[in-house]
Order: structure tokens, then C-alpha cells, then sequence
């Protein structure tokens, strides 16, 4: 009896409960559709009404959050909400999936992204099903042109769409040689300048000192480091919504037929490094390693990884092909920066982005990747020399920073997907990449037409 | 998991019952606050069930406009070069678990059953259940590490299997068998644990009656449990069925942790994710995720009636 006497009060409650939480609801979401009226801007895109004195919410990745750190110290007058994400990394896409779900809802951007991919302006700067393009315009006045213009050449491709700039890049991810000083010197051997001659010495350390590498093609990132460099014309995004693929040229053969013949003597192994089979078989046994810049802390100077003692490791600049008189290099990530076109504070964000990616607060004394911004970069090589954990001094990073091949796009699509799908699993069960060229082209192919590419 | 005598059919009590209990002129158990009881689920359903069900019927139908498309995102998504390798992909592993899943989860049911021994049954019937206990994330997350030579607890058994690094592992061949001992892994527990209600409720005189006229555990088995079994097996098989067509943690998962050499457009579900969030097409996702209900849909009439599912025995 004592439950028929409380039931009636208590659902009384619940429903009151009920209805309120029902009211606050439809307030909350009265509010959010009525945040911002737009009106053309004066920086190329439709702003919103703008108030100066707003919090910016800033989303970043973990590393990211010592850049968010480093602005509030500096800038201690300016809002910040600093948010934490995976920063799209891993083929994740959630920078995309977020923004896309932001423009159904018509509310909720962030003012300033940091994305890890390099290729997020090809979608962040088209209209979304007639919804206005997520990313700001930057060189419409937004950001000063002389802080673009100090930008290592290069530098702003994958944030450049129709000849228009609509990111800033954190960090640069140039590939370069690595190499192990010590065991070149005592294995009695010279630095190689071009590809041929890097073979070449894959081949003798596979008969002399079996069981060291001289590099690695197990991750999705390979055909970036050998195609990319090889001027392999896998991926050239001709337009918003148009891409070449000629995964048959001679170019594109060579750098095939050299993975071929060194994974066969097994001197550049099918694994990633990013696995605890390399660490395990690999430790002090790479002789070289063409990587991006970002090897440096990542797999050498790193505990958890080959940790490469101080003195040994140093860096040679990207290899030649025999015959060609400049040598270009491919890349591998390197974040950028977006400022949200929905920003109610477009100055405070505009701020933000310049400090992440200018200021030596930030870019020389904390971030662990090559700056994007010249003068910064300048100053992070002299760091690192000064360091003195390499070998040599650090310069071939730098020339090898305006050196990246530009008929390698960033389109909507990712290389490294359709690589590690469709060639990895292939390559494993024993193919050779030679014969999978022609498999390769029809996966990208495939890929960019379900992305609404024309494939030529 | 306790399943109540009397709200079983293979008892003839309950029919009586609820015959008396319609002759009073009141249907058992419905009091008002019985609708407070069910109202918050019925809220949740129309909320977080019907209510997207229906958008994505809308969806499907519409284009990004929102005008009518008729049967275009169809006609689109089954022509995407991605559909029908997904399609197979998801075939291949409902078989291999569905199978694996009917066949081990009764059979080590009526083990745990047929022990007499208490202290074995309770103890077998919680290891069992334990991995179910674990949330469906974490426990493929788990597998990673197993399925990892270099760091597996099992790598010698992977290595006598002819496996020496993860990449050779997880070769296309060889996924849906992964994923389905995942699945089973991480699902069969809870089944068994079923499955051994279910058998506790087949009445002793039955049994026993079998036991007289010389009948071993195995004839028992095959001629008594078996037969009586054959709704709780339905039911699994379309509960399961449900599950599987909308295979899509394990593959993310594990596309994510092996950098993208599993596939992130692997099964149905994970295509029509694709296409909602890296295409940006809602229209595209939304039929994909209608053909997966019509199929499903078909698939578990068959279980159901095949498997007797809502008959009643007079």
C-alpha cells in the first residue's frame, strides 16, 4: 500500500520534470538558430556578424594543446576554448564528419580547427550541398600577404584550391634520406646522391651485412616517399574536381622496380615503422631511411622506438634519379591550421593562426615538427644543430623544404588508403609492384570517381 | 539472465492462466502504472528508433535538395564499384558465424548442462559470459594485440599457422573468419548462458521419462533437448542475424589500427558510413541502409518461421 500512496505525487514530479526539460530544449535550440545573420565580408567570403570580445573555440589535437598553451601565455586578453580531438589523424576523418554535421545543423563550428592531413582544404573550401565553404579565405586580407609570402615556398600548396589560400601550415613533412653515420663509416661505405646508386648499396648491404635496411615500405605513406620523389604521376589534381593518373610511365616503373628488388634482398622490408616487429628486428640496424622530416622524433630520437643514440644520426639531401639534374622529394602529412568562415571573431582566430604558425613562442621553442614558416624554420634548424644530436648539421631539411614535387596533389580522396587496401595486402601475398601498377591506377581511379573526380 | 516458468509456452500453465485471467475481464498485469513503466521506453523508441528509421526512408528517396529521386541513391550505391565487395565480405562472415554460432553455443550449452558437477557448471557458465561483459569496443581493441604475431600471447600458435607479421594476418582471405571468432568471442557468452536457461526449463518428468526408456545423453540430446531447443535457437539466429548484417566495429576498428590495409568501406554498414561522412551523400547512406534492412528483414522471416518462432502448441 505504502507504493500507491507515493506513486501519484512522484509522477506529478516526473512530468513536471519532463515538461521543463522539454521547454529548456526547445530553448536551447531556439538559440542556436538564431546565432549569427550573415552579411558579405570584406575578406571574400560571407561573414558572420562579428564581435571582437567573444571566445574562440579552438579544436587541436593532443600534441596541438602545448600550441593553445603557448598563444594564452602570450595572448592572455585573448578568449580561448581550447577543445581536444583526434585531429582527423589515422583516416579517421572526423574533421570533416564533424563540419559536415555543423553545416546540417547550421550551428556549432569551431572558430579554429588544427587538421594532421594536408588534404582537408580541397573539400574545406567547397560549398557543401549549397552550404557556404567551412574554411576562410586567408589571403583575401584576413592574413597579412608579407606573413604568407614568408612561408617556405611550397609550403601553402595543399592549402591552395583554385589558386585561392585557405589554410596555414603547421609543419612541413618533406622527405629527406636518413642515414646512420656511424655504421656508414664503419661499414666502409658513401652516402649515395642518386636512387640508382642507393639501390645499389641495398643490394651490397643485403650480401655484406645481412639483416641490416636501408629503408621500409610496409605503411600506407610508401608511395609517397618512392612515388612522390620519382615524379610518379599517381596523383595530380588538376582542378577542384579533376585528377591524372598515369601509373604506367617510366617515372612511375622505376621507383616500382627499385621497392621490388629491395624488398626482394630484404633490405627495405614490407613493414610499417610504426609497428613492435620493426622496433624489434630493426633496432640499430638501419643503415638509411627515406622518411619525412618527422622520422627525426618519431621512430630515431625516440625511447619507445629504434632510439638512435646522440652523434649517429644524419641527414642527406633528397636522392637524384640518374639523368635528371634537380632532385625533387614527396611528403607526408604536415598539418594545417583552418580559420572557420562562420567565425563570429574572425580577428581573434586570424590571431591565433598566425601565432601557432609564426611565432617562435611556439613553432621554434616547443613544436617538435620542421615550421612551415621560413624564418621559424631558420631558427628550428639552429636549434636542432645546437642540440648537437646529429650527425651532420640539418640543412638538407630545409633545401628539401621547397623541393617537394608539385605534380603531387591534395585531393578530396586519400593516396594512402587506396595504397595500403589495395597494393599492401597484394604486395604481402607476394606480388610485385611492377605487375600491381596497372591494379593501383584502377583503385585510384575508382576512388576518385566516387569522390565526383574526372579521372584523364 | 533468469527466464521466468511462467512466462514460458513449453509449460501448459501459462495459457491456462491467462485464460482465467481474460475471464475476470482484465488483461494480466495492465494497471496505469504499467504505462509509466513502458512509457519511457515507447519515448526512447519513437525518439532514437522510428523516428530516424522514417528520415532515412525519406532519405532514400530524396535527393540533396530534397526533391524526389525515386529509386536514383539505389540504383547509385549498387553500382559503386565498393557495394558488391562488401556485400560478399558480409556473406562470407554471416556464414562462417552464424554457423559457428548455432553449432558451439548450443553444444557447449548442453555440456554445461549435462555436468554434474556445480562448482564446474557455475564457474564455466561465468567464463563464458565474461567477455560479453566487456564492452563490444574495447574487447576488439583487445584483439588487436592477439591478432599482433609480435605481440600476441598466442604467437607461437600464429606462427605455426604460417603467420609472422599482423599484416599477414589480416589478409582479405582471411577476415571474415577474424571477425567472426571476434564476434563469437565476444557474443557466444551470452548465448550460452541462454541457451542453459532454456534447458533448465524443459521440465524434468520429460527428461526423465526419456532416461526410462534407455535413452543416453547424446540420443537425449539429439531426440529431446534439440527439438525443444529450436525457438531459442530461431531466436538467436535472427537476434544474431540483426547483429551481423550490421557488421561494422570490428572492420573500423581494425582499418584504423592496421593504417587502412583492412579496408574502411569492408562491410555494408561501414560503406554507408563512408558515404555519409566522407561524401557527404545522406541520400546514398540512407538506401544503403534500407537494402540492409529489406535483406535482413527476409533473412529473419526465414528464421522465424523455419525455427517456429511465434507458433503455439495446443
Amino acid at each position: 500500500m505504502v507504493g500507491i500512496h507515493t506513486v501519484g505525487p512522484r509522477r506529478t514530479a516526473a512530468l513536471r520534470v519532463t515538461a521543463l526539460g522539454a521547454a529548456t530544449a526547445v530553448l536551447v535550440l531556439a538559440g542556436c538558430s538564431t546565432g549569427g545573420s550573415s552579411a558579405n565580408g570584406s575578406y571574400g567570403f560571407p561573414q558572420a556578424t562579428q564581435d571582437t570580445s567573444s571566445t574562440i573555440t579552438v579544436w587541436v589535437d593532443a600534441d596541438r594543446q602545448a600550441a593553445a598553451k603557448a598563444f594564452q601565455k602570450a595572448h592572455p586578453n585573448t578568449k580561448i576554448k581550447v577543445v581536444t580531438y583526434d585531429g582527423s589523424a589515422n583516416g579517421s576523418n572526423s574533421f570533416r564528419t564533424k563540419m559536415q554535421l555543423f553545416d546540417r545543423a547550421g550551428s556549432g563550428w569551431p572558430d579554429v580547427v588544427f587538421s594532421s592531413q594536408n588534404n582537408d582544404a580541397a573539400w574545406a573550401s567547397q560549398k557543401n550541398n549549397g552550404k557556404q565553404a567551412f574554411a576562410a579565405v586567408l589571403d583575401k586580407g584576413l592574413v597579412p600577404n608579407d606573413t604568407l609570402s614568408k612561408f617556405t615556398p611550397g609550403a601553402l600548396n595543399p592549402c591552395t584550391v583554385s589558386g585561392q589560400v585557405y589554410c596555414l601550415r603547421n609543419d612541413l613533412a618533406q622527405t629527406v634520406l636518413w642515414y646512420n653515420k656511424s655504421l656508414m663509416d664503419r661499414f666502409g661505405y658513401t652516402v649515395p646522391t642518386t636512387w640508382e646508386e642507393y639501390e645499389a648499396l641495398g643490394e651490397k648491404l643485403a650480401k655484406e651485412h645481412p639483416g641490416y635496411i636501408v629503408g621500409a615500405q610496409g605503411d600506407a605513406w610508401t608511395p609517397e616517399v618512392f612515388m612522390w620523389a620519382s615524379k610518379c604521376e599517381a596523383n595530380n589534381i588538376t582542378g577542384p574536381k579533376s585528377v591524372t593518373v598515369k601509373t604506367d610511365s617510366t617515372t612511375c616503373k622505376r621507383a616500382a622496380s627499385l621497392l621490388d628488388t629491395l624488398r626482394g634482398d630484404g633490405t627495405v622490408p614490407n613493414v610499417s615503422v610504426f609497428t613492435p616487429e620493426f622496433v624489434k628486428n630493426y633496432t640499430g640496424k638501419v643503415l638509411m631511411m627515406p622518411g619525412p622530416a618527422w622520422y627525426a622524433g618519431a621512430i630515431f630520437n625516440n625511447p619507445q622506438s629504434l632510439n638512435v643514440p646522440p652523434g649517429q644520426l644524419a641527414v642527406s639531401a633528397p636522392l637524384l634519379w640518374k639523368g635528371e639534374d634537380k632532385a625533387v622529394t614527396g611528403n607526408v602529412g604536415g598539418g594545417t591550421w583552418f580559420i572557420s568562415s562562420h567565425s563570429t571573431n574572425l580577428k581573434a582566430a586570424a590571431e591565433f593562426v598566425q601565432f601557432v604558425t609564426t611565432a617562435d613562442d611556439y613553432q621554434v621553442n616547443v613544436a617538435p615538427g620542421y615550421p612551415a614558416y621560413a624564418p621559424a624554420a631558420q631558427k628550428w634548424i639552429a636549434k636542432q644543430d645546437a642540440s648537437k644530436y646529429f650527425a651532420t648539421p640539418l640543412q638538407p631539411i630545409a633545401t628539401a623544404g621547397s623541393q617537394v614535387w608539385d605534380g603531387w596533389g591534395y585531393g578530396l580522396f586519400s593516396q594512402e588508403a587506396v595504397w595500403a587496401k589495395t597494393m599492401t595486402p597484394a604486395i604481402t601475398s607476394g606480388t610485385s609492384i611492377v605487375d600491381l601498377l596497372p591494379t593501383w591506377q584502377q583503385a585510384i581511379e575508382n576512388q576518385a570517381k566516387v569522390n565526383g573526380y574526372t579521372v584523364s | 539472465m533468469t527466464l521466468a516458468r511462467q512466462g514460458d509456452t513449453l509449460t501448459a500453465g501459462a495459457r491456462e492462466r491467462r485464460r482465467a485471467a481474460a475471464r475476470e475481464g482484465r488483461a494480466p498485469g495492465r494497471t496505469r502504472i504499467g504505462y509509466l513503466f513502458v512509457s519511457l521506453y515507447a519515448f526512447l523508441t519513437l525518439a532514437f528508433g522510428i523516428a530516424p528509421a522514417v528520415y532515412s526512408v525519406v532519405l532514400a528517396f530524396t535527393n540533396a535538395d530534397g526533391g524526389f529521386a525515386g529509386l536514383d541513391n539505389f540504383s547509385k550505391v549498387v553500382t559503386d564499384f565498393r557495394f558488391w565487395p562488401a556485400v560478399l565480405h558480409v556473406t562470407a562472415y554471416l556464414v562462417i558465424w552464424l554457423i559457428g554460432l548455432l553449432i558451439f553455443v548450443v553444444a557447449l550449452a548442453l555440456i554445461v548442462h549435462a555436468l554434474s558437477v556445480r562448482w564446474a557448471s557455475t564457474s564455466l557458465r561465468f567464463v563464458y559470459y565474461l567477455p560479453g561483459a566487456l564492452a563490444g569496443a574495447s574487447s576488439v581493441l583487445l584483439w588487436l594485440f592477439v591478432l599482433d604475431p609480435t605481440a600476441s600471447p598466442v604467437s607461437g600458435l600464429l606462427r605455426a599457422m604460417g603467420f609472422t607479421s599482423f599484416v599477414q594476418v589480416i589478409q582479405p582471405g582471411n577476415l571474415p573468419a577474424i571477425f567472426a571468432i571476434i564476434a563469437f568471442w565476444t557474443g557466444a557468452g551470452g548465448w550460452i548462458v541462454i541457451m542453459y536457461g532454456a534447458l533448465n526449463n524443459i521440465s524434468t518428468e520429460v527428461i526423465e521419462a526419456a532416461r526410462i526408456d534407455g535413452a543416453n545423453a547424446v540420443q537425449t540430446a539429439l531426440r529431446i533437448q534439440l527439438p525443444m531447443l529450436r525457438k531459442w535457437i530461431a531466436y538467436m539466429g535472427v537476434m544474431s542475424l540483426a547483429a551481423g548484417t550490421q557488421l561494422f566495429v570490428e572492420p573500423q576498428l581494425l582499418s584504423q589500427a592496421s593504417n587502412a590495409i583492412v579496408p574502411n568501406d569492408y562491410s555494408l554498414n561501414q560503406l554507408a558510413y563512408q558515404y555519409a561522412f566522407q561524401q557527404n551523400d545522406f541520400n546514398g547512406a540512407a538506401a544503403i541502409s534500407l537494402l540492409l534492412l529489406v535483406v535482413a528483414l527476409l533473412l529473419s522471416w526465414v528464421f522465424v518461421t523455419r525455427g517456429g518462432l511465434f507458433e503455439r502448441e495446443e
